[in-house]
């Protein structure tokens, strides 16, 4: 194998990040019956996970009224800061390692994305919310540290209208360019999180999709290009108006090996089940080749 | 001309767009305001003299001291905000969604169980189940 000279993404983790999952592992209820199967599904990621540990996680989410109140509204915001704390969401931090992040990475890709036209948003401080440490938690399990430095992407969902699909997953090819164009070879996972068919609001709250759900999986892995052009109405309707948080997952596929023309991705992991809390659970890893 | 909100005929759903967050911005805010342990006590030892610190309609007062979301909502709460008042209260974010659905939370919580609520019939204000 041809050895890199600068950095690549050896792959692209996706998985809801249900705050109640994130309480249910620092309670210690992981084991009860109702969580069980959600955890099982976790079981060969965290597997995965040690075995292909990268130097870096990009990872996408979303702030729930944490770091960002109404006072500022990044659609796309990128943590440079060498840590970020969990932030408290109200009944205390989670008792989670603090995030480590990998600012000379995280400012090149600042530079390199604003330059192809992304406006982002350079964040020196921020909390991290369930958002974030969630996905951490189902991949990495409970250790004194994260496996590697982590650095934030986070994507406004929360107040309409959120970036259109079409407009993530180009900024997903513009991430991979700009990774591609850093002269450290570092072996970097991007991971977008959220999701899935979810509504928490109003006479509708309690809205599952299964069949959305597992479409949006089947073109997420085939056919993200088609995926990518369903319009916002589409989530709000078919997935509950929560379930918008699946366009985050979009701008992890396109920054894949075969959407710049590589071969296209192994599945290594597909997981789905109804409810955890008051949302459907998805989760995919894709390798590339 | 007017902005497309093609959202507007989802049933049971008030999509958080700029007008509702404009609306709702002195309610969003002191609802952030509760991330503070010390506003929480304060609010707690005496709800309407901390809301009245706010700039807020009364109409969104009303629906905080009635714990009414669903009110809290149509003038411009965003739920990620609201759900800190359930957080000051104590309660499960389950039993804040069952309160807007007009189900108790255990049946609420035996929906979810059974798989959800069903999209059929929940695509359009008005359409038969």
């Amino acid at each position: 194998m041809m050895v890199k000279k600068h950095a690549h993404i050896s792959a692209s983790v996706y998985t809801s990040h249900v705050p109640a999952i994130g309480a249910a592992l620092d309670l210690g209820k992981s084991g009860e019956p109702y969580w069980q199967p959600v955890f099982k599904g976790y079981e060969q990621s965290k597997q995965w996970m040690k075995n292909n540990k990268p130097d870096v996680i990009l990872l996408v989410y979303n702030d729930h009224a944490t770091a960002f109140s109404l006072e500022l509204i990044p659609t796309f915001a990128i943590g440079c800061a060498a840590q970020f704390e969990p932030a408290d969401e109200g009944w205390g931090p989670r008792p989670v390692p603090v995030v480590k992040g990998h600012p000379e990475l995280a400012s090149h890709i600042a530079q390199s994305v604003i330059q192809q036209d992304f406006d982002l948003t350079i964040v020196n401080k921020m909390d991290v919310d369930h958002g974030l440490t969630v996905p951490l938690s189902l991949m990495c399990g409970q250790p004194d540290a994260w496996l590697c430095p982590v650095i934030p992407f986070a994507v406004n969902v929360v107040q309409y209208p959120a970036p259109s699909g079409r407009r993530c997953f180009e900024l997903g090819k513009a991430i991979r360019r700009a990774i591609e164009s850093f002269d450290t070879p570092l072996n970097v996972q991007i991971w977008g999180t959220g999701g899935m068919s979810h509504q928490l609001q109003g006479a509708r709250a309690g809205l599952i999709n299964s069949e959305f759900d597992n479409a949006f999986l089947d073109r997420l892995i085939s056919d993200p290009e088609s995926q990518a052009a369903v319009p916002h109405i589409d989530y709000v309707r078919e997935a509950g108006s929560e379930g918008i948080e699946l366009v985050m997952w979009l701008i992890a596929r396109g920054a894949m090996d075969d959407v710049a023309g590589g071969a296209a991705p192994r599945v290594m992991q597909r997981f789905y089940h109804v409810p955890a809390s008051n949302t459907a659970v998805g989760h995919l890893i894709l390798e590339n080749q | 001309m007017a902005l497309d909100k093609p959202y507007q005929d989802v049933p049971g759903t008030i999509i958080f767009d700029a007008e509702q967050s404009r609306l709702g911005y002195h309610l969003n805010q002191f609802c952030m305001s509760l991330m503070k342990k010390e506003n929480r006590e304060r609010f707690k030892a005496d709800e309407r003299a901390y809301l009245d610190e706010w700039p807020m309609t009364e109409e969104q007062k009303q629906g905080v001291l009635t714990r009414d979301l669903n009110r809290c909502l149509a003038a411009g709460g965003n739920i990620y905000f609201l759900a800190k008042i359930g957080a000051t209260d104590g309660r499960s974010f389950q039993y804040m969604a069952a309160s807007m659905t007009g189900m108790s939370q255990d049946e609420y919580a035996a929906m979810m169980l059974a798989g959800g609520r069903s999209i059929v019939g929940n695509r359009y204000t008005g359409e038969k189940q």
